[in-house]
């Protein structure tokens, strides 16, 4: 067993002489106070990746500069879906009983420490080098033409995927430390800048600067904590180009094990906490799951379904494309709100009082999958 | 040779096609288990089996998806956009990524030429008949 004991996340967005460290440690200061640890309780530490700052040791220099001493400790490297892939793995390490409490954590610099075209290039790596990259491809790119089949196949418009956007704004426009802070509609997401069709500009997550942390312990702390109750994975390739369907891409296979890890099913979850890259990613993922039919997640956001007072609150805090996208902390962030959620400390944003939630990440191009489920005290 | 050691593969003899300066897209095939595949290796991804067959594709097939890039990764792009990404399912079996047409759309019967992007030749597909 293992519990969600403590956790912390700073604003996302444009930072100035903010830094990886400073953003890890911000965040993991307030999921130590959190969770009512001490330093010295830590014994485990997992770090996710930061592209501004590509140290070879990057767990054990955070522990160094934060000022623990862990007897366990690595970084992570599965793109967005690095952040829940450590609370796995945090879950797995503090049940085999090899740490007790084990800090998660991920910062990044991404918007103010590099220019925008280093932050698109490092991105559109995860293409391949020979085969896709010297097309001028890049991570809207490889969205779009997966977009382009799934709409092509299941009949979405690009009026739905705006749904989805406009959803996520509203959201953010709820919490104080979201990226962006003002209303949009869907005329204005039709009607942003075209970046890689069918995608737009308020189609696409930003770039943020921005960390968030959570302790993983075996006992509780605090009568805040929530239980993690499943997680599983599941990596179908890396190159779009090889994908085995743009259908099914794994997300389906990974959130049904995780809920039979659970002994759970899918009409059980109260809260839903999915990974929206691009407001396609949202829409794939909600349907490859089953939480909406297949080419009906935009529609069922329009009548008011996954709002934060509707029948599957999702993203209350605005998620990639509203709150924020730093990188690792960018998926960790949902994280963070779902516990807040399943602890009713969500302030004005609560949405009602959910006893379960399934959470899901996606890295590369809806190829790395991992999948959760927690449950409220 | 010592128990667990092996030979590592020879990759010097390497034929990719257009990526190393060939007006040609090549693919792989297993004689083995008769998987064909696009990105070189020197063994089938599928059953294992070493030493595929690297054939020159005919370079027609199907759009199977497409993006219109406006925004583009780097300075040196920023003369070439919009332009069109493709992914085709090639007649030999595999899928590929390419550049196309602008007035492509999925579906669509497709032949490949080769046409200079920055400083190489690279696959660029034109419509032979639209989709049904």
């Amino acid at each position: 067993m293992s519990w969600v004991t403590g956790v912390g996340l700073t604003p996302f967005g444009e930072l100035p002489h903010s830094s990886t460290l400073h953003l890890m440690s911000d965040a993991a200061q307030a999921a130590l106070d959190d969770a009512g640890l001490e330093r010295g309780e830590i014994d485990g530490l997992i770090c996710g990746y930061s592209t501004t700052m590509p140290h070879l040791m990057l767990s054990t220099l955070f522990a160094e500069h934060f000022g623990i001493r862990p007897r366990y400790a690595h970084v992570m490297l599965v793109g967005g879906a690095t952040g829940f892939a450590m609370a796995m793995a945090a879950h797995l390490v503090v049940e085999s009983g090899a740490a007790r409490h084990i800090l998660v954590v991920a910062g990044e610099n991404r918007l103010t420490g590099q220019g925008r075209d280093s932050a698109i290039q490092t991105l559109a790596q995860v293409g391949h080098v020979d085969y896709e990259v010297p097309f001028g491809a890049t991570i809207p790119a490889y969205y779009g033409l997966v977009a382009s089949r799934y709409m092509y196949e299941h009949g979405v418009q690009e009026r739905d995927l705006a749904q989805l956007a406009v959803l996520m704004r509203l959201n953010a426009l709820m919490h104080p430390g979201s990226h962006f802070r003002s209303p949009i509609d869907v005329e204005a997401v039709l009607a942003s800048t075209p970046i890689a069709s069918p995608l737009k500009l308020l189609d696409c997550c930003p770039v943020s600067d921005g960390g968030a942390a959570f302790i993983i312990s075996r006992d509780l702390t605090r009568a805040h904590n929530v239980k993690i109750r499943g997680a599983a994975q599941a990596h179908t390739f890396q190159h779009v180009s090889a994908a085995p369907s743009l259908s099914q891409f794994g997300a389906g296979a990974s959130s049904a094990e995780a809920l039979a890890a659970a002994r759970v099913t899918l009409a059980d979850i109260e809260y839903a906490a999915i990974y929206d890259s691009f407001t396609i990613t949202l829409a794939i993922l909600l349907e490859e799951i089953g939480l909406a039919p297949r080419g009906g997640a935009g529609k069922l956001a329009a009548e008011g379904h996954f709002s934060h007072d509707g029948k599957l609150a999702l993203n209350t805090h605005g998620g990639l494309l509203s709150y924020g996208h730093c990188g690792v902390g960018g998926a960790m962030a949902h994280l963070v709100e779902t516990q807040l959620q399943l602890t009713g400390r969500a302030d004005g944003r609560q949405a009602g009082s959910p006893r379960l939630a399934l959470l899901h990440g996606d890295g590369g191009v809806l190829s790395s999958h991992v999948s959760m489920v927690l449950e409220a005290p | 040779m010592q128990t667990g050691l092996v030979q590592t593969m020879n990759e010097t003899n390497r034929t990719r096609g257009w990526i190393d300066g060939e007006r040609a897209i090549v693919f792989q095939r297993c004689e083995t288990c008769a998987h064909s595949w696009y990105f070189w290796r020197t063994f089938c991804p599928n059953c294992g089996a070493s030493e595929p067959e690297s054939l020159k594709a005919s370079g027609s097939g199907q759009v199977y998806a497409l993006s219109m890039v406006h925004r583009p990764p780097s300075q040196e792009l920023r003369a070439h956009v919009p332009y069109l990404i493709v992914l085709v399912d090639a007649d030999e079996g595999f899928r590929l990524m390419a550049h196309g047409e602008s007035s492509l759309t999925i579906g669509d019967r497709v032949q490949a030429r080769f046409v200079e992007f920055g400083p190489r030749l690279m696959p660029f597909f034109g419509r032979t008949s639209v989709s049904d």
